[in-house]
């Protein structure tokens, strides 16, 4: 493998890794929403 | 013995974003939300944005599996070349793992955060659109975007399913307008680039019966698509705003149509102008309706 390859194949898993931080966030911050919400819909049964 | 593929480097996350169809994404999720906000009562807007988000993420998935089943047609087609599966982008088993993964949390989501009815139909039509369409149709019979059509046409009716439970008359009609308006819109489409589907061997209408065929048949879906786009009206589902609305977008979709279906091509050098127009104005067209249908709800209540 030439250096290269090795610099565009390491690029491309920092791309990777920063997306799926970032949407891994996001799903833990919906949940989090989604419970409020269903607690909220409860309450007002 | 068994030859090893080439090994891919690892795909750019942009690639995967690309296998999801993004542009069609957003018909489905305008679509989707519309049917939503026309429903009855109210949505708790968080589980609205979750449902929302669920009808993408299935669309997302469901393209990804598209492109996984059908990437040697769209080696050979112009307009889907430089996608990431046959541009040698992405490795396969990576494009089909993504795709299943993607649709089985959006409709696992679905059914934990907005209801068991709205799920249900996302699965549906995520298994109409990759296996009776994709899988099935596609490369067997010209009706494949007749019945195919089906799939694209859900999203209403898991709009209004993710608001109410259930589903009623209105999302059925506006799942009828979308399914009969698909033929029209696609065989537009399918006329001015008959040649790259002719050169992947997909059975399209105008590869395989002709363009005379094609532009009559153009003609006579726009005839029951005309009357579910405007029934919600007498039938006292919508108000006058819709109504409205609706009688004039589709008075002009039916003269586009119309002018397709009348028309000959010409034998050296047609541009095709009236199918572009139409194939262009059909997207309008459903923006619009559907925009009017929720303006129509939201002023007259």
């Amino acid at each position: 493998m030439t250096p290269d390859e090795l610099e565009l194949i390491r690029k491309r898993q920092r791309g990777r890794a920063r997306v799926m931080a970032i949407l891994l966030g996001s799903l833990v911050l919906l949940i989090f929403a989604i419970s409020i919400a269903k607690i909220q819909l409860g309450m007002n049964e | 013995m068994t030859i090893a593929a080439p090994l891919l480097p690892p795909a750019d996350w942009r690639d995967f974003l690309a296998l999801t169809k993004p542009r069609v994404m957003t018909l489905v999720v305008f679509t989707g939300l519309c049917g939503m906000l026309a429903a009855p009562g109210t949505v708790h807007p968080v589980i609205g944005f979750t449902a929302i988000l669920c009808i993408a993420l299935g669309a997302g998935a469901a393209g990804a599996l598209n492109q996984w089943y059908e990437a040697d047609i769209d080696a050979v087609m112009r307009r889907t070349q430089r996608r990431p599966l046959p541009a040698g982008r992405m490795d396969r088993q990576a494009a089909l793992h993504f795709g299943v993964g993607l649709s089985a949390f959006s409709v696992l989501l679905m059914g934990l955060a907005v209801n068991i009815a709205a799920a249900a139909i996302l699965l549906v039509s995520i298994l109409f659109y990759v296996l009776v369409y994709t899988v099935w149709l596609k490369r067997r019979t010209p009706q494949n975007i007749v019945i195919g059509g089906a799939a694209g046409a859900f999203p209403p009716l898991i709009g209004w399913a993710a608001a109410t439970g259930q589903v009623a008359l209105l999302p059925f009609l506006l799942f009828m307008l979308v399914f009969l308006w698909t033929p029209p819109h696609f065989w537009a489409l399918a006329l001015f680039v008959k040649i790259d589907y002719a050169n992947a061997g997909v059975p399209m209408l105008p590869v395989v019966a002709g363009e005379r065929v094609t532009r009559t048949q153009i003609g006579l879906y726009t005839i029951p698509m005309a009357l579910a786009a405007v029934l919600p009206w007498p039938l006292g589902l919508t108000g006058a705003i819709y109504g409205g609305v609706a009688t004039v977008t589709t008075a002009i979709f039916a003269a586009l149509a119309f002018r397709v279906a009348t028309r000959t091509t010409a034998a050296d050098g047609d541009s095709m102008k009236p199918e572009k127009a139409l194939f262009k104005y059909s997207i309008l067209y459903l923006f619009v309706i559907f925009g009017a249908l929720v303006v129509d709800r939201w002023v007259l209540a």
